[in-house]
């Protein structure tokens, strides 16, 4: 059974390896966790997930492969039921002549099931609100017209209730950014690209300079430290969103963390199509928080690197008229942008996801490559590393 | 294997998950790499954790000019240099001069220690893969004096990070991991209780909602976490503020008073204030 979980994580993108899955058995050996089905579930997240991004893919994996988990927890004999613990508490809770309504209703079973069926329903509805019993008063207990109150059974038993399904919750779901961590190979790209440069405090010894000063100073010895060496390097990066874009994300997105690690000096902004007057930082807030260009030429100097990151796919329109974009009115067209924003950044490169076999079918890769003086790379390994010799080029 | 288990203690709030993660490394002996918001107990934890078993904690901060080497030993070659100019007698020994890190003194501490491994994520990106031997087999070999050193008792490792960089695969494969959730409000009041258990329950109802409704602002650049909460509330207390001043009158026009302590950036204050500005406005 454990198998099949294991095999199922790592299908559904969990990157976990067999030392994991043995720590696992230990620690079931180990007896960590023979109580309940939530110790379990704490456990083996513990041992096999290693990245809170990663939660959300395990609570789903989790709930899939643990629905109907009562049973085969009695399987194992090990658990404590979870329905079982319920159903002790609703009879602590509910007053006998309830307890008789409850039996009327053909008893706890078909409550159960009743209850069951419920919150399948629930779930179908609030897609991942306060899905299962919750605290919020909702509770299908309600629904039935017993004690009003029936939320008590949510309440009171919310922190053992809560527990058991705890991967219903998902309550990680936004940490989980789908990048596979394929960002290595890209990240070793990227180092092409670095200045070095020593600043900050002295703490590295200078061997030539301590070996002079010392013959300078008759034998007798005479330290000189310099500082450490860094990446000084300053990227400035435009990554275009939505539209075509969409087929891209992936790789996109991996370009994207592996930049955010390698370079200190990382700025990112994001523009639609193609660059005009106004670029963004957050897509959930494209249109209240955007920020001029002008602003951005005048915020970083031109010892920034810029990268632009874009499919350059459509009209050519949009790019050589004035009112040319599909989402605005532009009073200038996105050719002068381009223009402005190479003349502030002497060193600049465009990486186009798209094949580059395709790029002489698209009218406007071709417009776009010629404003660009050719200085368009494919986001390939190999694209990226011929963009980061551009950038680094005197 | 230690036969105590950690649990929620008289000044830390574990959660149930926290717990099962810290028992598993704690019997299993792998190291626990723990991450989380800032401020909602981390290293605490690791303190903790000593405390509650009876262990010693030796701690060992890293920084961004941290090396894996310097927790094992550093050997001194500059003042032996310097010693042996000046004709010192201690120069014939190089054991003199190898300055022992802090992993070497917990290998060799008497009982079994906790090791606090503190925001590993600060040093260089190289930095948890020069540590997989050490952690592994608790045992590192010192080249100078050609010895080698083997953990007396397997030392109960935590590790925190913060997230700025990402660990390696072959280094994560030997820890456990837990992340530290921010605090649901039930959670927030068992820890608000065992930090001021005297605190009367208008008070810390009322702040803990106007703490709550802080953290939903959107925009903040650093949300308030536990640790600015408790001071909040510590400030509460000792300037005896009422219940009722922090009772918004009129939605969420009211500012909290001593929100310095919540907001800890000057961006951050200024967007709060234009935020409660705007609501003042509209209920006008």
């Amino acid at each position: 059974m454990l198998i099949r979980f294991f095999l199922m994580l790592r299908e559904a993108g969990v990157p976990v390896s067999l030392t994991e899955f043995l720590a696992l058995l230990e620690a079931l050996k180990a007896r960590l966790a023979s109580l309940s089905v939530h110790e379990f579930y704490f456990l083996a997240r513990t041992v096999l997930v290693k990245d809170e991004s990663h939660y959300d893919r395990y609570d789903r994996v989790f709930g899939a492969h643990f629905k109907g988990l009562e049973q085969a927890f009695e399987a194992l004999s090990t658990a404590v039921l979870p329905e079982e613990w319920l159903r002790k508490q609703a009879e602590l809770l509910l007053t006998p002549e309830e307890r008789a309504k409850v039996e009327a209703l053909g008893g706890f079973e078909a409550l159960m099931d009743a209850l069951k069926q419920r919150l399948a329903e629930q779930q179908g509805r609030h897609q991942g609100g306060n899905k299962w019993i919750g605290t919020a008063g909702r509770a299908p207990f309600g629904a039935y017209g017993y004690n009003p109150e029936g939320i008590r059974i949510g309440q009171h038993e919310s922190r053992q209730r809560r527990a058991v399904k705890v991967w219903d919750r998902r309550e990680f779901r936004n940490l989980d950014d789908s990048v596979e961590i394929g960002t290595r190979n890209i990240k070793l790209a990227l180092r092409r690209l670095r200045r070095f440069a020593r600043e900050g405090a002295a703490e590295e010894l200078d061997l030539g300079g301590t070996i002079d000063a010392t013959a300078r100073n008759a034998g007798w010895l005479d330290l000189k430290l310099v500082p450490e060496r860094h990446n000084a390097v300053k990227v400035l990066l435009f990554l275009d969103v939505g539209g075509s874009m969409d087929d891209h994300v992936r790789v996109c997105e991996e370009l994207f963390t592996a930049a955010r690690g390698e370079f200190k000096h990382l700025e990112y902004y994001y523009f639609h199509n193609f660059v005009y007057e106004t670029v963004w930082k957050d897509n959930r807030r494209r249109h209240a928080e955007r920020i001029a260009t002008l602003e951005l030429i005048r915020t970083y100097g031109p010892d920034y690197r810029l990268v632009f990151v874009g499919d350059a796919t459509m009209g050519p329109y949009e790019i050589v008229q004035p009112g040319g974009s599909i989402e605005h009115w532009n009073d200038e067209p996105g050719a002068a942008w381009l223009g402005r924003l190479r003349r502030a950044y002497p060193k600049h490169a465009w990486l186009n996801p798209e094949p580059e076999d395709r790029w002489e079918y698209m009218p406007s890769i071709g417009v776009t490559r010629e404003l660009l003086e050719g200085r368009m790379f494919p986001l390939t390994l190999g694209g990226i590393d011929r963009a980061m010799r551009a950038l680094n080029a005197r | 294997m230690s036969a105590t288990r950690f649990a929620t203690t008289d000044r830390y709030v574990a959660t149930d998950d926290l717990s099962v993660a810290v028992n598993a490394s704690v019997t299993l002996g792998r190291p626990l790499l723990i991450k989380g918001e800032p401020g909602t107990g981390k290293t605490q934890l690791a303190e903790e954790v000593a405390r509650s078993l009876g262990l010693p904690l030796f701690e060992w901060h890293i920084k961004s000019t941290t090396k894996a080497q310097q927790g094992l030993y550093e050997y001194d070659a500059v003042s032996r240099l310097r010693d042996s100019q000046l004709g010192d007698a201690r120069v014939q020994q190089i054991g003199n001069y190898i300055v022992k890190g802090r992993l070497w003194e917990a290998f060799s501490s008497e009982v079994q220690p906790v090791l606090l491994i503190d925001e590993i994520d600060k040093a260089d990106i190289e930095f948890p893969n020069d540590l997989l031997r050490e952690l592994d087999r608790m045992e590192f070999y010192v080249y100078e004096t050609r010895e080698l050193v083997k953990a007396r008792h397997r030392p109960i490792i935590m590790i925190t990070s913060n997230n700025e960089k990402e660990l390696p695969d072959a280094f994560l494969r030997r820890c456990f991991f837990h992340y530290i959730r921010f605090p649901d409000v039930e959670t927030m009041k068992r820890i608000v209780d065992v930090h001021y258990p005297r605190l009367k329950p208008e008070l810390l109802k009322e702040a803990l909602e106007a703490f709550y409704k802080l953290r939903e602002v959107p925009g903040l650049k650093k949300k308030p976490s536990t640790s600015e909460l408790l001071d909040w509330l510590k400030l509460l207390l000792a300037e005896d503020i009422p219940a009722e001043a922090l009772r918004a009158n009129d939605g969420k026009s009211a500012i909290p008073p001593l929100y310095g302590a919540l907001l800890k950036n000057e961006q951050d204050v200024h967007l709060f204030e234009q935020l409660v500005f705007m609501n003042r406005r509209n209920a006008r």
